[in-house]
């Protein structure tokens, strides 16, 4: 955190200051580890048998938060008797198939609920689709009567299932799997536990570390149950925060640039499954479920009401066959493969250096430089934009300039001082930004472009009347513009995000206030509030000296202001605060109401001891003291009956690529990850498949505080660029003397998809890892260097190949196994051979792929 | 105290300097022990004063690539790794995998003290530290500079004001920290200002603003040396009882720093001189004994004109 986000770890810091223990798990020694009270490396691809080995521990010795867990969680709901676990599959759960990697989660659900699981088919279709990116902010249905036993002794209820999951993540084989030695790792046991409960509360962070592997939705998992068993959901001090990889990277999945999303993580409708707008509203609201997605089809209606204005009417559906559908798999990765096989006419980046930034650069750079037109738009000329001419793949002569088809328009931005709108960070605050120089030249901001952009076309289109431009000649498309460039109104457009009445045009004050009459709209019902009033909360910058330690008067958070979701859990079922020390939104039994520092997460006048009807649904449905209020059941879930493709529970898997077979099933690795078997997406050997001695040590990548990702916007800066001015990879001084490599010599990293050269840089925070009787070594890049800018060097990510996380369909891109070398790589065509000799030496050919069930799975 | 215009001992520099009613002196407070190694400190200072970039040349030591505090690089951020003995379990792995080859230098810098072992419950400890002018009492490059162009602001401070300077060198020398340089490509001296021009205007200097941990504190010189003793007896409750003070005292050699820090190690293992002392110091005793010496040679000569006399 420190490394990547310096400014947020000013907080660790202050907390640090106060006494808070730091504890930092990282395979790598960073500048975290330089401040933390405790630091544990372990293996990379190896967190889910870490977290599951506190898992173990927590309930080994009893320390969940029992009155916390009971209430609020989902452990004590009985779970369907045709569920068979992990342990008893030899890595897999029921219900697996292995066509088509997927499984059928029908033994998955809880008990009784079996009609409701979705089929085979639908998984599939699921994971092509990254429909589990749509869980992100509500559960997936469950109807709202579950069997519970409250005293957690049902064999099949989820307390005792995750307890015998869980078992045999003991300290040893944390210690096998990890190498984590278990003293070391008891010590985080008992710091973490002891700093739960009713006077305490512990918080966890994690960045994309975690999230780029092919279990990455399962590492977040891992850590949720341990906060859930823990109580520290919902309390202050407590919860997951994921740290994002660039500025507004939350803002970017709530009002989305992902292809299955739409704004307010409404799903992106697939040609079958959402025929008409009924199905699909259903599809969110899922009729008969508790909670507040029942209210979807106000948020529907809203957003196709902001989306297409006066066109959107009862009868026409409110314009919902103007919104394109999902046929398959059109995340980015697919693309690019498409895009090699001339599939893709145009690309549109923005912001974006995927020839350095993204896994396999090599195949994101042959895949641009087979397109009609590429338009650029970014602050430098970067290796994106240039690849026609000095990528790596000129000095191979797999592309040649000449003869390069792609038109490429590079259009120069406005920089984030230099445009106005608003940054959503990973707490979902919205922070408004002045502009506080114009842009230079031609350069202009994102809103100018799109705006602009689609005026034009909107001209162009004019005179056309065939039905497939109604969508964007019935788009509602005015807004005000000012200056001599036509800069449009970015509060107007944050005016429409938020919602308004449509006769009136006032800005509505919450998204309770949504209808689905046609009567508002709405452009992202979750952040509707925003301009609560008139005014652009947003922008509030009240100093927290002037307000309560909440300070709800800086910036605006959604939903509703709220800054810590699911807050009711603050409080004990009887609306009472865990402790005063902890005390943050209680039940006010005099006023009838609920009461605190934050907005309440919990309908304001329902009473703790409130029951619902048997035949209550929605936000009726909802008891008293269900706390998780946009689950199905109303619970946290320890267990997920469904919406994970890969599993109700975190199981350790080995990474796509890795040296070691798995010590705890004889599945190896993800069963159901996403894989492209294709003669240029070539995966190194990994067990149980023979040669993986060929790429013998693991490597992983991340940032460096000097530099900014792909590097754009700091190998341009000389004040940057002189802070880290080289690529380097680190090495352990053991690794060094094994490879004979010298410290500030040039070494190079191989994998099956390039030969990678960097500087060396020996250092003792990199140690080996004794694993499975052998000793392993890690090696760890940065990943910012390209072609351009001031200093120059190999690009990290092309050592990478494409497999993908099932669930949202995130690379696996922070491990790998590689070979590395003293010296530097071959150039030119040498460079081609060269990598063809270690793929040949490795036996990997066009024909062969690595399986996605492995032998003695599944018995 | 001191006298007026004394070399040495606790005096207060801007009155020493002929300043009436000066202000409180302001400085630096530099807590390397929450310092995270962002760097933000030397690109806002080089922002701020328009300072060139040091050359990109990836030096090996650690993360540091500017080097060391120079006419180009006014704050500069050192990191120490150290290794200290591992735990028993991660011993045994290490001697496995260097079970086969032989001891051999990789080139890898160590900044440990010789002998010295570093605290038993880590097995490493990386050490970063923001360096900057010491802005001294004592300040030998003021002393000695023949033009005055290095003068003492109200503050406290010591600034060159480089259109006055000409490049003579004789402050690099003088600097017992090596902190002044000349810059290659114009001859004059360069150095941290403490944003002189930015305190006039009740700002804060650029490196203590961008700062994220409050690593860098600016602020008058009194209160931090109280806030520095606070801070040091709270971490040695805390068990860190290597943390010292360094520049802090008025009776040192250089009479203490206007910029001073609190370490984790011995200065040495920094980079830093541990017993400063300014350079000038014995100027007085020098002048005093030429001009003993003088009048030595004076009564001598009178002494042979009279002994001529008949």
């Amino acid at each position: 955190m420190a490394e990547a986000h310096p400014v947020g770890f000013q907080w660790v810091m202050e907390a640090k200051k106060r006494g808070a223990t730091v504890i930092h798990v990282d395979p790598r020694y960073t500048r975290t580890s330089a401040v933390a009270d405790q630091y544990v490396g372990l293996r990379v691809g190896s967190d889910i048998a870490f977290l599951g080995g506190v898992i173990n521990y927590i309930l080994q010795n009893e320390l969940d938060f029992r009155e916390y867990v009971v209430p609020y969680t989902n452990a004590a709901t009985i779970v369907s008797e045709r569920f068979a676990d992990t342990e008893d599959l030899g890595g897999l759960f029921s219900g697996y198939n292995p066509d088509k990697g997927v499984y059928d989660p029908v033994s998955w659900q809880y008990e009784g609920q079996e009609q409701h699981a979705p089929s085979r088919g639908d998984t599939h279709m699921q994971r092509e689709t990254g429909a589990g990116l749509q869980q992100e902010s509500h559960g997936p249905p469950v109807p709202a009567g579950v069997n519970r036993d409250e005293t957690l002794q049902h064999p099949r209820c989820v307390y005792q299932i995750l307890k015998r999951h869980y078992a045999r993540y003991t300290p040893e084989v944390v210690e096998q799997v990890c190498g984590v030695p278990r003293e070391q790792f008891l010590k985080v046991c008992e710091a973490w536990t002891r700093n739960s409960g009713r006077e305490r509360t512990t918080a966890l962070v994690y960045s994309v570390g975690w999230t780029q592997h092919t279990v990455g939705v399962q590492y977040i998992r891992t850590g949720a149950i341990i906060q859930l068993l823990l109580g520290n959901m919902g309390r202050p001090g407590g919860g997951i925060m994921a740290l994002r990889g660039h500025a507004s990277i939350q803002g970017s999945t709530d009002i989305p640039t992902l292809f299955n999303l739409l704004p307010g993580y409404l799903p992106m409708p697939h040609f079958q499954q959402h025929e008409t707008f009924d199905q699909w509203v259903d599809a969110i609201r899922h009729p008969g479920q508790k909670g507040f997605w029942n209210n979807a089809r106000t948020y529907a209606v809203s957003l196709l009401k902001a989306y297409f204005g006066e066109h959107a009417t009862a009868d026409n559906d409110w314009g919902y066959d103007y919104l394109p559908r999902l046929t398959g798999d059109h995340g980015t990765y697919q693309q690019v493969l498409n895009m090699i096989d001339g599939k893709v006419k145009g690309y549109f980046l923005l912001g974006q250096n995927p020839a350095v930034g993204s896994a396999h650069g090599r195949a994101q750079r042959l895949g641009m430089a087979n397109l009609d037109w590429l338009v650029v738009r970014d602050l430098y000329m970067i290796e994106s934009a240039t690849f026609w001419k000095d990528s790596p793949e000129i000095e191979t002569g797999e592309i040649v300039t000449e003869e390069c088809r792609t038109e490429v328009f590079f259009l120069p931005a406005a920089s984030h001082v230099e445009k106005e709108g608003t940054f959503t960070q990973t707490q979902r605050m919205l922070q408004w930004r002045e502009k506080a120089l114009d842009p230079p030249q031609d350069c202009r901001s994102e809103l100018w472009f799109f705006y602009h952009l689609g005026r034009l076309v909107r001209e162009r289109l004019a005179a056309s009347d065939l039905e497939r431009d109604r969508a964007v000649m019935n788009l509602a498309w005015s807004y005000p513009t000012s200056g001599q460039h036509a800069e449009p109104d970015a509060e107007a457009v944050l005016k429409e995000i938020n919602g308004y009445d449509v006769a009136s045009s006032v800005p509505l004050s919450s998204y309770t206030q949504l209808k689905d009459d046609g009567s508002t709209a709405c452009g992202c019902w979750i952040y509707s509030g925003v301009f609560a009033d008139g005014v652009n909360q947003a922008a509030r910058r009240k100093p927290g000296s002037e307000q309560s330690w909440v300070a709800p008067e800086w910036g605006w958070v959604w939903p509703a202001n709220r800054r810590i979701l699911y807050n009711r859990a603050s409080a004990d079922p009887h609306g009472v605060p865990w402790s005063p020390r902890k005390a943050y939104v209680w039940w006010d039994a005099d006023k009838g109401e609920w009461t605190g520092h934050d907005n309440p997460d919990f309908e304001k006048t329902k009473e703790p001891s409130y029951r619902p009807a048997e035949d209550a649904t929605g936000v009726a449905a909802l008891r008293g003291d269900d706390a998780f209020i946009m689950q199905g059941d109303g619970k946290g879930w320890l267990y997920a009956p469904q919406g994970l493709i890969d599993g109700p529970l975190p199981t350790h898997y080995e990474p796509a690529e890795s040296p070691l077979r798995n010590p705890l099933y004889a599945q190896q690795a993800n069963p159901t990850r996403k894989v492209y078997d294709r003669p240029d997406n070539q995966l190194n050997p990994t067990p149980p498949d023979a040669h993986s001695e060929v790429f013998p040590y693991i490597f992983t990548t991340s940032r460096l505080t000097e530099h900014h990702t792909a590097g754009g916007m700091s190998r341009q800066l000389a004040y940057l660029s002189e802070l880290q001015p080289a690529m380097f990879v680190e090495v352990s001084p053991a690794l060094a003397e094994e490879r004979g490599l010298e410290h500030l010599g040039w070494a190079h990293v191989v994998t099956g998809r390039a030969a990678v050269e960097a500087r060396v840089m020996v250092t003792a925070r990199l140690r080996p890892l004794r694993l499975d009787g052998r000793v392993i070594h890690q090696i760890w890049l940065p990943y910012h260097w390209g072609g351009s800018g001031l200093i120059t060097g190999d690009s990290a990510n092309d050592l990478f190949g494409i497999t993908l996380d099932p669930n949202v369909l995130i690379q696996e891109s922070k491990v790998g196994t590689c070979d590395i070398r003293p010296g530097r790589r071959p150039t030119g065509r040498a460079l081609l051979d060269y990598i063809a000799d270690y793929l040949r030496r490795a036996g990997l050919d066009a024909s062969h792929y690595a399986p996605l069930e492995t032998p003695g799975a599944g018995e | 105290m001191a006298g007026p215009n004394s070399f040495y001992g606790p005096i207060d520099p801007a009155a020493d300097a002929g300043w009436t009613e000066a202000p409180p002196r302001m400085g630096f407070f530099t807590d390397t022990s929450v310092c995270i190694g962002c760097k933000a400190c030397e690109v806002a200072c080089k922002e701020w004063n328009a300072v060139p970039d040091d050359g990109f040349d990836l030096l090996g030591m650690s993360y540091d690539n500017t080097g060391q505090l120079s006419a180009n690089t006014w704050r500069h951020v050192a990191f120490i790794e150290q290794a200290a003995p591992p735990s028993e379990a991660a011993m045994d792995v290490l001697r496995e995998a260097e079970a086969s080859v032989s001891t051999q230098f990789l080139g890898m810098p160590s900044s440990t003290l010789p002998g010295s072992s570093g605290r038993e419950d880590r097995d490493l400890r990386w050490l970063m530290m923001s360096n900057v002018c010491k802005h001294c009492t004592h300040a030998a490059c003021l002393d000695v500079c023949p033009t005055g162009s290095l003068f003492r602001t109200e503050y406290g401070t010591v600034v060159v004001q480089e259109d006055i300077c000409n490049g003579c060198g004789y402050c690099v020398s003088a600097c017992p920290y090596g902190v002044i340089d000349r810059r290659e490509d114009d001859g004059r001296a360069w150095k941290c200002t403490l944003c002189y021009d930015r305190i006039g205007e009740g700002m804060t200097p650029a490196c203590a603003q961008a700062c994220p941990t409050q690593s860098i504190q600016y602020g008058e010189l009194d209160e931090l040396r109280d806030r520095a003793d606070k801070r040091v007896e709270v971490l040695h409750q805390r068990g860190v009882p290597e943390a010292r003070l360094y520049g802090h005292d008025p009776a040192d050699g250089v009479g203490g720093d206007g910029a001073f820090f609190l370490l984790l190690d011995e200065p040495e293992v920094y980079g830093l001189p541990p017993d400063p002392v300014v350079t000038t110091r014995d100027l007085p005793a020098m002048w005093k004994h030429a001009g003993v010496a003088a009048l030595t040679m004076a009564a001598a000569a009178v002494v042979a004109f009279l002994g001529r006399r008949p």
